[in-house]
């Protein structure tokens, strides 16, 4: 119960900010139609912003200055890149993020280096906020919740409830309608994708301290967001949400269970012997079954069900 | 250039060249360089089949590449311990053969829908596999992979595969024919109707063709020149990890063909022979190399979809008209000032590395045969300055090459050449 209670709890924040990341994929794939390569590029981009900011001014204005930086980050690459390359179809958009993906990761290595940087959980946030029977919650797991949710519920708000939004959503179905009613979709697009780097930069700035700050993080988290948009649907944010709270328990629960097809056999009264063939097969854990299991789900769902959990549209 | 496929002359050419260039560059270096060339070659030829040809963007290419040069391991090592005998020479057929049918395996459920999400399910297969590999280590031998020994089989009419350049010659061998196969098979209806799906998928099925049937036919296929690439692999390097298949080998395979060009034939032969060779010999001189690798990547992307091969195609009707000379002063401008340009980046960037460097960070450094101090200021104005002047006149200069091109229109027409 405990292991549950904890494990639980761990997969909703792991999720929770997963779903910061896609939520932004999302909406640039909405608006574009292109899976942006680099978006885990903005991801380590605001997790490097806030420790650097944050050698200056402490974490707590680091956590205002970094996503609005990796957002202008967005918003130049956009400007300057996407919207260059738009013209020559999908096939190039799509290939030049992942050109970016590569030069992001580059220029980390030359400003940083290729060594973890020490980003770390500020003092004030540096201790226990609760005890589950044995277990020490850490405060800052819950600070992070608490951010991904008021910024989830803050985005929601402005998409339906505000004029911008209306705008932004008038413009990610109807681009030209939007367009004769005078407004300027370019740069309703190039706001959209700036917003979309500047979440991905702000769960930088959570997660890079909770997990580790060096080149490899957007790699790391690059796929399972990949895997989170296309489960959930391509374009749809309630299927991004559930994929990502799912994602997030399957990646929690799997590294820390220790079970095998050995197992669940044995159970059931069935044993087989050292020395079969299925033997080393059957004794694979869950554990160890963890990394390919994300990408299992991805190509089954594709294959099945391609418009994902809650898509409306063939990706 | 547009001859090199039409006439024979061409053909011809690349095996000279092919046979010649051992004996021009006589380097150990260099020849293992060229023998990774002709296996990249292949390797990104395979890769354009699907891209090119049929129009599919595969993130996971490397998969098929990967899993022949394992299944060749396992057969060399067979060969070895005298369990069948199979000569080293045809080896590469079985890696064509493993690569084949797992290319019409995944080849099924991904070859349905092009696009995004075939873009995807190849992402996510090949994660499948690479996270697959580390997990079967009985086969793939985990983090320190297969190794075997190519010599295993005993010299056969004097060739043991000791010496490289047995092995230069027998990736060569290999390179020309599957060259040849891959432009043979632009040729046959399949290839024809691969170009069709490509671009039209509907009208292909009016005229009763089943474009999912197309794209599986085609992906089998290049999943056997991948195979035999990744045969030849090992059979170079003897030995193979799991990262021969990861997602970053599938991502320098895209590389090649896009820098290449993917609109032409043998762009991708560009694109492997440029990439292998910037990778081996930049990586000797500077740390940055990916960074100039990435950017050299998003320029093409940016200012020429259609690679380097696109660039020089666009010039065959110019060349056609002789109205290349005057294009050439222009080009020399451009020439110039882009060198001045790219000569102050490339200081910026390697002065940023040298003092971002723990070690040396307060030395002073060589670039370019100068000795210089980052640490003082004096190098950064004069780069600076170099690199702000050469950017402007490097723009100005490429206006003017577009006005060139603009007069040249009406001249082009007037000869009929487009």
């Amino acid at each position: 119960m405990e292991f549950f209670l904890v494990t639980a709890l761990n997969s909703l924040s792991y999720g929770l900010l997963l779903f910061m990341l896609s939520s932004g994929l999302t909406l640039i794939f909405s608006m574009m139609g292109v899976l942006n390569f680099a978006h885990a590029s903005f991801y380590m981009l605001g997790a490097y912003a806030a420790y650097q900011v944050g050698l200056f001014t402490g974490f707590w204005p680091a956590l205002f200055i970094a996503p609005i930086l990796v957002g202008a980050i967005g918003a130049f690459v956009e400007r300057y890149g996407l919207r260059t390359v738009h013209k020559f179809g999908h096939v190039a958009e799509l290939l030049f993020t992942f050109g970016l993906a590569y030069v992001i990761e580059e220029v980390v290595h030359l400003i940083w280096g290729r060594a973890p940087v020490d980003y770390r959980v500020p003092g004030s946030l540096d201790f226990t906020i609760f005890t589950i029977f044995t277990t020490q919650y850490p405060a800052y797991r819950a600070f992070m919740m608490i951010i991904s949710i008021s910024m989830l519920i803050s985005l929601y708000l402005i998409l339906t409830r505000t004029r911008i939004g209306l705008i932004v959503q008038a413009s990610l179905t109807h681009p030209e309608m939007v367009e004769a009613l005078g407004h300027n979709v370019p740069r309703v697009f190039m706001f959209v994708f700036a917003g979309g780097a500047a979440l991905a930069g702000l769960a930088g700035v959570l997660g890079g301290n909770l997990f580790i700050t060096e080149p490899g993080m957007a790699f790391a988290v690059g796929t399972i967001i990949f895997v989170v948009v296309v489960f959930g649907g391509m374009g749809s944010l309630p299927g991004a949400f559930v994929a990502s709270l799912l994602i997030g328990a399957i990646q929690t629960f799997s590294v820390a269970l220790d079970y095998s097809f050995l197992n669940l056999l044995q159970s059931v009264g069935l044993e087989i012997y050292k020395d079969s063939t299925f033997y080393g097969l059957a004794s694979i854990t869950l554990s160890q079954l963890a990394p390919v299991l994300p990408y299992l789900l991805l190509v089954l769902m594709l294959i099945f069900r391609p418009s994902g959990l809650m898509g409306k549209r063939e990706t | 250039m547009m001859n090199f496929t039409k006439n024979n002359v061409g053909w011809v050419v690349l095996v000279v060249v092919f046979l010649v260039l051992p004996h021009v560059f006589t380097q150990s270096f260099a020849l293992s360089l060229m023998t990774q060339m002709g296996i990249a070659i292949i390797f990104a030829l395979s890769y354009n089949m699907l891209l090119g040809q049929v129009g599919l963007l595969s993130f996971g290419h490397a998969v098929y590449y990967g899993l022949g040069a394992f299944f060749t391991a396992h057969l060399i090592n067979w060969i070895a311990a005298g369990v069948i005998w199979f000569p080293i020479t045809l080896v590469p057929i079985f890696g064509g053969l493993c690569g084949m049918f797992f290319g019409f395996i995944f080849g099924i459920v991904t070859t349905r829908r092009p696009g995004t999400p075939f873009a995807m399910i190849s992402l996510g297969i090949a994660e499948m596999v690479a996270a697959s590999a580390l997990m079967f280590t009985a086969f793939f031998g985990g983090e320190a992979g297969i190794d075997t020994n190519r010599t295993a089989g005993g010299a056969m009419l004097g060739i043991s595969y000791g010496p490289q350049i047995q092995v230069y010659y027998l990736v060569v061998a290999w390179c020309i024919v599957s060259i040849v196969g891959m432009y043979a098979i632009t040729r046959t209806p399949l290839g024809r109707m691969a170009n069709a799906v490509r671009d039209n998928p509907e009208r292909a099925k009016f005229v009763g063709y089943n474009p999912t049937r197309v794209r599986w036919m085609t992906m089998t296929l290049a999943g056997f020149f991948a195979g035999l690439a990744g045969s030849l692999y090992i059979i170079n390097y003897e030995i193979v990890t799991f990262e021969t298949l990861g997602i970053l080998e599938s991502g320098r395979v895209v590389l090649m063909a896009f820098i290449g060009g993917i609109g032409h034939f043998w762009g991708p032969i560009i694109g492997a022979v440029l990439v292998t060779f910037l990778q081996s010999a930049l990586s000797n001189y500077t740390e940055a190399w990916l960074l100039y690798f990435g950017l050299l990547f998003l320029v093409i992307i940016m200012f020429s979809p259609g690679g380097i091969a696109g660039l020089i195609a666009k010039h065959d009707p110019v060349m056609k008209a002789g109205l290349l000379k005057r294009l050439l002063p222009s080009y020399m401008i451009v020439s110039a000032t882009g060198a001045v340009m790219l000569l102050g980046f490339i200081s910026i960037i390697e002065m940023i590395y040298h003092v971002e460097s723990a070690i040396s960070g307060n030395d002073p450094m060589a670039l370019f045969g100068v000795m210089i101090n980052p640490s003082t200021l004096n190098p950064w104005l004069v780069i600076l300055l170099m690199f702000a002047v050469g950017t402007a006149l490097f723009v100005k200069a490429t206006r003017r090459v577009g006005q060139v091109w603009d007069e040249l229109g009406p001249d082009l027409q007037s000869k009929g050449v487009i």
